[in-house]
């Protein structure tokens, strides 16, 4: 019942087309000429910071931004150059990376997998960029680590705590500064040992993705060789923002410690809710009852306000610290936006500088190039002290602080304070080690 | 042509073009020039257009004939993309038995919560698929976590058994997606001036797939089965007296609208294979109404460029910074230029939903049809221009 009209616009029309479809498959056999994934070959080279601005830990994010802001600003010869003087690598110049200026691209990773990929994909499809840094979730790094080894781009980790990153999931191509939920629960087992005794009852709240397992698991595994008992482990979604009704069973649960293995926005409600129930002034099995929060940061203390005084936790750095780096940062940072850093602004900071300092070093912006320079690196003055970027599974080793929320604050960013400066050594695990087993490095992949 | 009418053909047609040439299309400013920012030209978002415009296709099947507004098909395109995802994982790396199995996966998927769902109209039938697809979300996000992976996403690893394929290639890495050899990451660049265009395998394979969507659409418009689904639109209690049974033919309206999901879903995770619980949730749902509304509910165009509107937005908008604000206003004297760049700073970067739900309110008030309707309405002025005296016949909305 089809007929038929054949009309000169027609046949042309359907020729085009059809000559166009069979055209198509033979672009694609040719690939691009460069040597490796968006080599620049301008006056400048891009970075990608791929960051969350909205969700759980859009405060992070932000502060994460103006880190990178700063790194930039350093590299390319601007401000008072920060950590760059205090360094022990003098390879940066300040004339940019290699003699390239540096541009920078931004995107919002929305705390989803999904929205970091496609972030991040157009950073490097679109934008040219040669590196990706930032994250502030450890779902979204491991994503985002994943996509850059498939697409041979670096990946310099940003605030990701899970032990996965450098864990199961790890890629030859993603490199970690921030510490881990192992080196938490090393650091914190004996902090709390003295302060609370051997025999406790723990209960765990714990957001329910691979950062909250690992760190559960972690913290559950240093607390029980400690001779503390685990009674419940609860997971809780990290969308929520109402945490009473997971609060409300720990007080009839017969646990006299309450971990919360929530960051961020998590923390401060979870934190609050349990300040709110009364669960500090409890006493439990004849002991009071403790809040535990294992990672820490000052920008959730603020968050938390008074709720805070007294809790312990881990921490990466904090701006309080007294070393010339730590000391250059803070002046630095808070010159530019008037108040100090946080821990997430001072690791991306760092990481940006590490990325640059290897290309210095290895000359080149290749990711193998870069990785190569990466492993096995033994650096200090980035405010941590000794720090060795190990090779076997690209994680930094370095001391790992333990904080308490202070009870009389001088100021309004005067929030925590150092309890105790656990050495690197305490924390090292082996790269076998089963937390950390089940993946492999792979081989770097340049594109 | 293929038993479409004139009009159907030349839309085809266009649309076909448009998908071909979308490289070009999509990259109007020289690389090294301001605008640059706006080039919507690359492989990922490219791909992302037409796979949200399959979506939207299949959802517009549903929604824009039947008249039953689902709120929760996301939960098909998440199903779609995990069980593309466990096809990579156990089977091989190729796209094909991944998209097959994530069709009939969704679609089966949809029998079960059509069957439930359509025993009501209405606002009670919106709720019923809300509550379906949230009650996905969360199983996938914590309880299913052996199978999903919870909030990190299901991944690929260098231990998936992969029984056709191999679980890690020479050089140690993981296989990359590909149909029989060709990589679906595999990127063409012509370099023309200050151009630079990308031309990617996956991207064709979408556009491919999304053609043969679109043709599909047609055909479901045009037949006495899809004037039927017009019925229950008008007048579902009509069909009912006159001794039909219409929940037969609406089931069926809402399964092909989730295996479109589905497919949808797979091919996503066959650009990128990765699966995470926020593809199922209520906000992703509630994305494919908009691009739906926005684009022209009931027409056959409108649902894709809705969804290339809105991913335009979320992809492009959302990347503008106030240092690339600073570069365009540097011109300008420097209180100025603070001031200029402090008005538009709530509109850029994650302000990017504050715009589009301007646009988005600005389009139903004024512009009803959608997208379509606008583009109707400057077409007759146009028409009405060259030929003044002719009574220009309108056409409705389709």
């Amino acid at each position: 019942m089809s007929k038929t009209n054949m009309t000169r616009r027609g046949v042309l029309k359907t020729g085009a087309v059809a000559s166009a479809g069979v055209a198509l498959p033979t672009i694609f056999t040719a690939s691009s000429a460069a040597a490796y994934t968006n080599e620049p070959t301008g006056p400048n080279v891009t970075l990608g910071f791929n960051v969350p601005q909205t969700g759980p830990y859009a405060d992070e994010g932000a502060d994460e931004l103006r880190a990178y802001e700063l790194a930039v600003e350093h590299l390319n010869g601007g401000g008072d150059g920060g950590m760059m003087n205090t360094f022990s690598s003098k390879a940066l110049q300040g004339n940019g990376i290699m003699g390239k200026k540096v541009d920078f691209v931004t995107g919002d990773t929305q705390t989803k997998s999904d929205a970091a990929r496609a972030s991040a994909k157009s950073m490097i499809e679109k934008d040219g960029a040669v590196m990706i840094t930032g994250g502030s979730s450890s779902g979204v790094a491991i994503a985002v680590q994943g996509l850059c080894q498939e697409a041979g781009v670096i990946f310099m980790a940003g605030l990701t705590h899970s032990n996965d990153t450098t864990g199961k999931d790890k890629k030859a191509n993603g490199f970690r500064h921030f510490f881990n939920g192992y080196m938490s629960g090393a650091a914190l087992a004996p902090v709390l040992k003295n302060l609370y005794g051997t025999d406790r009852n723990a209960y765990h709240l714990t957001a329910d993705y691979t950062w909250g397992w690992t760190q559960e698991e972690s913290i559950a595994a240093a607390t029980e060789a400690l001779g503390w008992n685990t009674v419940n482990k609860v997971r809780t979604p990290l969308a929520a923002t109402d945490f009473s009704s997971y609060i409300a069973p720990v007080l009839n649960s017969g646990a006299d410690v309450l971990v919360l293995n929530h960051y961020g926005g998590n923390m401060v409600n979870s934190l609050t809710n349990a300040v709110q129930f009364g669960l500090r002034e409890k006493i439990v099995n004849g002991k009071q009852f403790e809040i535990v929060v294992p990672l820490y940061s000052r920008l959730m203390a603020k968050g938390a306000g008074e709720n805070v005084k007294g809790i312990h936790g881990s921490t990466n750095w904090h701006w309080s610290l007294q070393d010339d780096a730590s000391k250059a940062f803070v002046k630095s940072f808070g010159t530019k936006y008037g108040f100090p850093p946080s821990q997430a602004a001072h690791t991306v900071y760092c990481q940006t500088l590490l990325y640059a300092d290897a290309c210095e070093r290895a000359g080149t912006h290749n990711p193998c190039g870069v990785a190569e320079a990466l492993e096995g690196f033994e650096f200090d003055g980035l405010g941590n002290g000794k720090t060795l970027y190990r090779a076997e599974d690209h994680q930094c080793f370095k001391d790992v602080l333990v904080v308490r929320g202070k009870e009389n604050p001088t100021s309004e960013f005067d929030l925590l304070e150092v309890v105790e400066v656990t050495p690197a050594s305490q924390v090292t695990y082996a790269p076998d080690h089963p937390m950390f087993a089940g993946g492999a490095l792979g081989t770097c992949n340049a594109g | 042509m293929l038993g479409l009418n004139k009009k159907d053909t030349s839309l085809l047609v266009i649309v076909a073009a448009l998908v071909m040439f979308a490289p070009f299309i999509l990259n109007p400013f020289p690389s090294d020039s301001g605008l640059a920012q706006f080039n919507a030209g690359y492989p990922d978002l490219m791909q992302r257009f037409v796979i949200f415009g399959i979506f939207a296709i299949g959802f517009n099947i549903l929604f824009g004939l039947t008249g039953y507004l689902s709120f929760g098909h996301a939960a098909f395109l998440g199903v779609g993309s995990y069980s593309a995802v466990w096809m990579f994982k156990l089977l091989s790396m190729n796209v094909i038995p991944a998209i097959a199995l994530a069709i009939v996966v969704s679609g089966l998927f949809a029998v079960l919560i059509g069957f439930v769902s359509l025993r009501r109209s209405g606002i009670y039938f919106s709720i019923l698929t809300l509550a379906f697809a949230q009650m996905s979300f969360n199983l996938a996000y914590s309880v299913l976590t052996p199978i999903t992976n919870g909030e990190t996403g299901l991944q690929l690893t260098l231990n998936d058994p992969r029984i056709l394929g191999e679980s890690a290639t020479a050089d140690g890495s993981i296989p990359v997606t590909s149909l029989f050899g060709l990589e679906m990451r595999s990127t063409y660049e012509m370099v023309v001036g200050p151009w630079a265009f990308q031309f990617n395998a996956g991207y064709y394979l979408c556009g491919i797939i999304m053609l043969l969507a679109f043709y599909l659409s047609i055909r479901i418009f045009r037949s006495p089965f899809g004037m039927m689904l017009r019925a229950i639109k008008s007048n579902q209690t009509r069909l009912n007296y006159t001794g039909l049974n219409p929940r037969p033919y609406a089931l069926a309206a809402f399964v092909i609208s989730g295996m479109y999901a589905g497919l949808a879903g797979g091919l996503m995770a066959s650009m990128d294979p990765l699966a995470g619980a926020e593809r199922m949730q209520w906000t992703a749902s509630g994305e494919v109404v908009l691009m739906t509304i926005l684009g022209g509910t009931g027409t056959l165009i409108g649902p894709v460029l809705g969804a290339g509107f809105i991913k335009y937005f979320e992809n492009i908008f959302s990347k503008i910074n106030d240092t690339v604000l600073h570069n365009w206003f540097s011109f300008m004297p420097d209180g100025l230029e603070d001031f200029v760049v402090f008005l538009i700073h709530p509109f850029i970067g994650k302000g990017w939903h504050l715009t589009l739900g301007i646009l988005f309110m600005l389009v139903v008030t004024f512009l009803p049809g959608g997208l379509v309707e606008g583009g109707q309405r400057i077409s007759r002025m146009v028409k009405k221009k060259s030929d003044d005296d002719t009574n220009a016949k309108t056409t409705p909305a389709e």
